[in-house]
């Protein structure tokens, strides 16, 4: 068998695994373990600016691929670094595997220079956490590590290594395990099938249905079963946050996003429904509003793979613990050999009450108050020039509300915000891991003023590793959603949430090497897409000025129930 | 209600750690936790008890077994069982005290095991309740140290928990 140091066991491992690309950055305690993979030539390293970078791209590989994504940070600031990343990913279900350095064993617990307990920090971010005890362990953890990220409900690993595993001097028998068996950890395979039978009956007898999908449909790779199943029952189908593109965007049967800014159409099926089948989605605050009111004639049939979702904000009439694919593909089967009629009639005045309800709002939004530019009709812009097919990587505030309501995602795994954790500078390095991976797409950040300085020094890492992303910067120099918020319930006494001193960001992209766009009239908006998306190998950085007093409607009113919402700064349901 | 989860997990540094975290981080309480290994030393057996309305519980049970250490646990309080607790007492007996200390003691089937000229170390073993009641028959300010180990427990009957 062949002898390799730690360090050497770390790089072969991950190349067994098959890994492309870690990201991170070097420090003392990864010393041995950056000269290792220096040696090798099958992983590429990925140099950073920041560790929060390297693990929103490694996070961002996976919610593209559905594999798990590599970080490598070292101790102390390099692990605490990663750690808002890590939450990220864990918020999301997002499979992702951390290796963070660590001081040397005997060291541990001395107060060394640059340590911390990163086990015991990670702890409530992570799926699991696991440290190194001994170098001949390293193939075999590092093997647990990528089984327990990908499998089940998907989620970050950290595992610690102290540095003296890797040193280049002591030399172990290196096999990498080809599974991984554990009896304490063994997720679930396939759904009840009296509880699925169960769940297609209440389906097919249902006269106010809606199908509800989340990211769940997204990790399983069901959207095409979503779709199927959708399209044989004529049902209306929303997409949460996490899950929209698992349903075709611009189809007829598509309602929308439910919850605090989705559709009005999508916010009242809901409530008035008579039967919901929540398909991996774990209904959070953002969704159901107030939960003693969430949809009182609706029962509710809730597939999850994680039997704590289940039940957990809103009790479930019918509870499936299953992975989508396998609960889908068996509900299909049942559908399909059903005798069960469906109340066609029923359904026809559904559809008549849904779109009635498309026709009070139906995503208008007001264009006669303001002479500037509407994020929304950048968004817009943005969908048409990009065909809707591109990536989109979302910061986190209200572009990425005008991005999830205005964009139309034709296919998964094509939108990439941080729903969970809602971590503004997520999306540059996103995009970034996304460019890096599928480098023929078009990738674009949509992101704000704010949001973008929080990792704004990525754009180095674009200039050295050339990923021409399309940054779209919609500016309304202010904190927009905190700033609306303020307006609505603070009668406007806009608390630090304006942006003084921004730089000028065409010059800043510029002086990294990359081109900036400035757009500040609306006869500009599509020539200038147009103009930075003919740039395909440069990283272009558009400057978009839009209103600063726009506010993100629908929005749900507060305490109230799914059906309560502002329509606009006037109007109310 | 109160209930009796009892946990058998990997015997490895740090799950003890993550079942405390878990219940820190998601609001739960624990009245009282227990832990050891096993006949197999591979394995700990874990015993707290907690107490919550039965969503509460159902959630707990289901972020439980998520650990990846957790290999089985049951909710004892939801069969027929049996809990015990072990709890060593010091308190003051001078004079006409001693006697009467010891009468209770034969009451309650503890056993005076460590005695001085002013003090008994009385251990007693039994339900939570049982050794509740004791503390209250002890007036409080007689009572010198009081360490409980938090309740054990074990089904009734056939059922086993184990792999």
């Amino acid at each position: 068998m062949e002898l390799l140091s730690g360090a050497d066991m770390v790089a072969r491992s991950l190349a067994d695994e098959g890994v492309e690309y870690i990201y991170g950055y070097p420090g003392g305690a990864l010393l041995h373990i950056y000269d290792a993979l220096f040696q090798q030539e099958k992983i590429e390293h990925i140099l950073v600016r920041h560790e929060q970078a390297a693990t929103h791209m490694a996070d961002a590989y996976a919610r593209a691929t559905g594999k798990p994504g590599v970080v490598l940070v070292t101790s102390g600031p390099g692990a605490t670094n990663a750690v808002t990343g890590i939450a990220t990913a864990y918020m999301d279900s997002i499979p992702m595997v951390v290796i963070s350095g660590q001081v040397m064993s005997h060291l541990i617990g001395e107060d060394a220079f640059q340590e911390c307990d990163m086990v015991g920090i990670t702890r409530p971010v992570v799926k699991h956490n696991m440290s190194v005890k001994s170098p001949e362990e390293i193939p075999h953890i590092l093997k647990k590590a990528f089984y327990i990220a990908s499998s089940g409900r998907p989620g970050p690993v950290v595992v610690d290594i102290p540095k003296d595993m890797t040193t280049p001097t002591e030399r172990y028998e290196y096999s990498y395990p080809k599974s991984i068996k554990m009896r304490s950890y063994n997720p679930v395979t396939r759904g009840h099938s009296g509880q699925i039978k169960k769940a297609v009956e209440l389906l097919l007898k249902a006269k106010r249905p809606v199908i509800l999908a989340g990211g769940g449909v997204i990790h399983a790779n069901a959207s095409e079963q979503l779709t199927e199943l959708a399209r044989i029952l004529k049902y209306p189908v929303v997409n949460t946050l996490m899950g929209l593109g698992t349903y075709p965007g611009t189809d007829k049967q598509f309602l929308g996003m439910p919850g605090m800014h989705g559709s009005v159409e999508a916010n009242l099926a809901m409530h008035h429904s008579d039967l919901i089948l929540n398909l991996g989605s774990r209904l959070d605050d953002r969704i159901t509003n107030a939960t003693e009111k969430f949809c009182p004639t609706a029962k509710l049939i809730h597939v999850d793979i994680d039997p704590s979702s289940i039940s957990k904000i809103i009790a479930a009439d019918v509870p499936i613990v299953g992975p989508l694919d396998a609960v889908l593909n068996e509900m299909l089967k049942l559908v399909k050999a059903s005798s069960i009629e469906l109340d066609e009639e029923a359904h026809e005045s559904w559809w008549q009450q849904i779109d009635e309800w498309r026709g009070r709002h139906g995503g208008r939004y007001r264009t006669d108050d303001s002479e500037l530019m509407k994020p929304q009709q950048v968004v817009e812009a943005l969908c048409r020039i990009t065909k809707g097919d591109a990536y989109i990587c979302s910061d986190v505030g209200q572009h990425q509300m005008f991005a999830a309501q205005y964009y139309k995602f034709n296919k998964p795994r094509r939108w990439l915000n941080s729903g969970g954790l809602g971590t503004m500078g997520f999306g540059l390095p996103a995009a970034m891991g996304v460019k890096l991976n599928f480098p023929d797409e078009e990738v674009v950040c949509i992101t704000g003023e704010g949001s973008i300085q929080m990792n704004i020094q990525e754009l180095s890492t674009c200039a050295q590793y050339n990923l021409p992303v399309k940054i779209l910067c919609l500016n309304n120099q202010s904190l927009g959603m905190v700033r609306q918020w303020q307006d609505l319930n603070y009668e406007s006494r806009h608390s630090s949430s304006y942006m003084e001193s921004l730089p000028d960001f065409k010059k800043l992209a510029e002086s990294y090497g990359h081109v900036g766009i400035e757009i500040k009239r609306l006869e500009d908006l599509e020539s200038g897409l147009k103009e930075a998306f003919a740039m395909k190998d440069r990283l272009v950085f558009i400057n978009v000025h839009v209103d600063p007093f726009e506010h993100v409607y629908p929005m749900q009113v507060p305490k109230a129930s799914m059906r309560d919402m502002w329509l606009s700064k006037t109007e109310r349901t | 209600m109160r209930h009796i989860i009892s946990v058998l997990m990997e015997n490895e540094a740090g799950a003890l750690s993550r079942v405390v975290g878990l219940f820190a981080q998601r609001n739960y309480n624990i009245e009282s936790l227990t832990v050891a290994p096993t006949e197999d030393e591979t394995l700990s057996r874990l015993t707290l008890t907690t107490i919550g309305n039965d969503r509460v519980i159902e959630q707990i049970t289901k972020h439980l077994n998520k650990l990846i250490e957790v290999v089985k646990l049951v909710d004892l309080t939801e069969g027929d069982h049996i809990e015990r607790e072990l709890m060593l007492i010091k308190v003051k007996a001078q004079g006409n005290q001693r006697a009467e200390i010891v009468r209770n003691v034969e009451i309650f089937r503890g056993q005076i095991v460590d005695v001085s000229a002013s003090f008994y170390t009385v251990q007693l073993t039994g339900s939570s309740d049982k050794l509740d009641a004791f503390i209250e028959v002890i007036e409080s300010v007689n009572i010198l140290e009081v360490v409980r180990t938090g309740v054990s427990g074990i089904s009734r009957g056939e059922k086993v928990l184990s792999l």
